[in-house]
């Protein structure tokens, strides 16, 4: 475990002793403003997070999600609680200690990018470095190793106010990514994109993401985009947490009213996986099974098609009613006639989505060793959906 | 009822008069030093033959700023040459560049101070409304008692009337830096002076060249005023013309003050910070 914040809380305004212990007993958040003039920004906040995992936090605006990533590295100073990365109290290091676990472990991308006007972006990358003392040449070494990995080579000499949003933002993943942190603090970090480089920009955290494997926390309020990125997800209302869970738990078990008003929005397809509409499979096995034991078991199941597999439980193919009766009257006594191996296949984190183009159904499901799982029929396909809200209006 | 007089005067004479008496050896050694300075520096200019210095002036106001400001450099200290004002010339551009570079000196550092310390803001910014308000010729007064008559007085009322825009510029800067920028320093563990030097000072930059600016354009005006305790120059010609009711001899000293001003505010103006202040 990485990083670990314990029973947070953050009260803006003076003495905010009273207003914690108000927390404690349970004082809503409208209480405690009007009756002690103090604002609750966070409220007993439990979380972890793990190594190389993406952890988004999400929520509207107002919901504390930016006041809680500030508390991690202490830009804002939490009130009461605790923070840990890899065993260590954040919240009781000293002004030096904070600044060594800034300048060492902790890298942040903001919304609004907050690049320095007046630096190039190579200075701008460089500027983590620049902070811990590293000698020039190595800084520029190490800068431009990050403006690659970016893809943003070739503009170091450029001001960023000459570059697009999407392209200052990447400036702002390159300074944050300079220094090597361990943990990447990303407030709204693609918010002020518009769609479509934002769209591009999470596949490239994505990607970059595969090959650094740093620990992330991504504030957003775009449940999408908390779904794409999100191995896990936490939601936030009014200083608390409604939900922590995996993007489909959330999906599929919104904690309240809240959650689920929000997954009402979400194209359920984008984000079901083939392994959670996957039925189980019904195979014969090649070569013991011959059309007599093919045609007892389609009728036993009522099925009109049946995956065919050896006895590794391998995928070879699939076979159809009718030509395992035609085999049945030609008296074969092996599949190996009618056999079709031009089977659609899914894997089982697939999104469902990928089903859709298929024309030939049941679609198998197997693993990387090409083992069968289980099987997607369009008709479970469908109702999956339909339990899960999706709008079927819109396909 | 009756309310007597209240005795302000009485009591601001009484501090002077207890400072004077006790730091004055301190402020008359201070005066002997900068008058000695003042003398050696407009001596050196009066040293070179004329033509240089014009010259001189001219190529450095080309290299700061454009060749138009270059040439109109030439042409107005040609002009303040050719009305024989040179001297007097030299003497007040002497005792601009002092008081302005003593009043950035302690006017940039109290500004940054101002800015990000909030009590000493509370307590500074009223002390420079009273030093921009009260009328610059008061302060020429207790200028006398701690500096003597004479050039070291005027650098003294200068400044005070002059610093409170390098202040107050200095302090709108550093407070002007957007609050993302300053989190993303801290954000990157910065120090307070890494934070200071590398983000803040560089952005307010333009508002503090700005804020220079407004000092020497206030310096230079003060200069003139300051000629009533002797400072002599420029303001040494307009004060000798009125008393004579020399009125051409009054403009041309005044025409000198005008061209100095365009000179000096111009270049001033235009000295860039890093590659891509804007034009």
């Amino acid at each position: 475990m990485k990083l670990q914040v314990k029973n947070l809380y953050k009260i803006f305004g003076a003495n905010p002793e009273k207003g914690l212990e108000a927390a404690r007993q349970g004082m809503s958040r409208e209480e405690i403003m009007s009756r002690y003039k103090l604002a609750l920004g966070i409220h007993d906040v439990t979380f972890e997070v793990n190594e190389s995992e993406i952890l988004v936090v999400m929520g509207l605006s107002g919901s504390g999600k930016s006041t809680l990533v500030r508390c991690i590295n202490r830009l804002i100073e939490p009130t009461a609680g605790s923070v840990m990365i890899d065993e260590v109290d954040v919240t009781r290091l000293n002004g030096r200690e904070l600044r060594t676990l800034r300048l060492k472990k902790m890298g942040m991308v903001f919304q609004s990018f907050a690049l320095f006007p007046h630096r190039s972006v190579l200075k701008n990358v460089e500027y983590g470095l620049e902070i811990r003392g590293v000698a020039p040449k190595i800084r520029a070494e190490q800068a431009q190793k990050a403006i690659d990995l970016v893809g943003l080579s070739g503009w170091e000499e450029y001001p960023p106010e000459s570059l697009s949003g999407g392209m200052r933002q990447r400036v702002g993943l390159a300074r944050a990514l300079a220094t090597d942190p361990d943990i990447l603090l990303m407030d709204e970090a693609f918010s002020a994109l518009d769609p479509l480089i934002k769209r591009e920009m999470q596949d490239e955290l994505l990607a970059l993401q595969s090959r650094v494997g740093k620990t992330i926390i991504f504030i957003t309020h775009d449940l999408d985009e908390a779904l794409k990125l999100g191995d896990r997800i936490i939601i936030m209302k009014d200083g608390r947490v409604v939900q922590i869970g995996t993007p489909e738990e959330i999906l599929t078990a919104p904690a309240d009213d809240y959650v689920e008003q929000f997954v009402q929005n979400v194209d359920i397809t984008k984000v079901l996986t083939v392994a959670k509409v996957m039925r189980k499979a019904i195979s014969v096995t090649y070569p013991k099974d011959g059309p007599k034991t093919v045609i007892h078991k389609m009728k036993e199941e009522g099925l009109s098609r049946v995956m065919v597999v050896d006895t590794d439980r391998k995928l070879l193919g699939l076979v159809d009613v009718e030509d395992v009766l035609t085999a049945f009257k030609r008296g074969d006594k092996t599949l190996t006639q009618i056999l079709d191996r031009e089977v659609a296949t899914a894997q089982p984190d697939d999104n469902v989505a990928c089903l859709f183009p298929e024309k030939k159904y049941p679609v198998a499901v197997v693993n990387t060793e090409n083992k069968l799982l289980g099987i997607v029929k369009r008709g479970s396909l469908l109702a999956a959906m339909a339990d899960h809200g999706g709008k079927d209006g819109d396909r | 009822m009756e309310i007597g007089k209240l005795p302000i005067g009485d009591g601001i004479e009484a501090f002077i008069d207890f400072t004077t008496t006790h730091f004055a050896f301190i402020t008359r050694a201070m005066s002997t030093a900068i008058g000695t300075g003042l003398e050696a520096m407009v001596e050196a200019i009066m040293f070179i033959p004329i033509p240089v210095v014009i010259l001189i002036f001219a190529a450095a106001a080309w290299l700061i700023s454009s060749w138009r400001v270059g040439l109109g450099t030439l042409l107005g200290f040609a002009l303040i040459w050719n009305l024989g004002l040179w001297e007097a010339t030299m003497t007040t551009l002497a005792l601009v560049l002092i008081a302005t570079s003593l009043s950035t000196m302690v006017g940039i550092p109290l500004g940054i101070i101002t800015a990000l310390v909030s009590p000493i803001r509370r307590v500074v910014m009223p002390v420079l409304d009273f030093m921009q308000t009260m009328p610059a010729f008061v302060y020429l007064i207790p200028a006398i008692p701690f500096f003597g008559l004479g050039p070291v007085s005027a650098i003294f009322t200068t400044m005070v009337f002059a610093m409170p825009p390098a202040i107050r510029m200095t302090c709108l800067g550093i407070q002007q830096v957007p609050k993302e920028l300053i989190e993303a320093a801290d954000a990157f563990g910065s120090t307070a002076s890494q934070k200071l030097f590398k983000v803040q000072i560089p952005l307010a930059a333009p508002t503090i060249m700005a804020g220079i600016n407004q000092t020497i354009m206030l310096s230079l005006s003060m200069v003139v005023i300051a000629a009533m305790i002797g400072a002599g120059g420029l303001g040494g010609e307009v004060w000798r013309a009125i008393q004579r009711l020399w009125m051409g001899r009054g403009f041309e000293a005044g025409i000198a003050v005008v061209i100095i001003a365009m000179i000096l505010d111009r270049t001033t103006q235009n000295i860039k910070f890093g590659k891509w202040r804007k034009e």
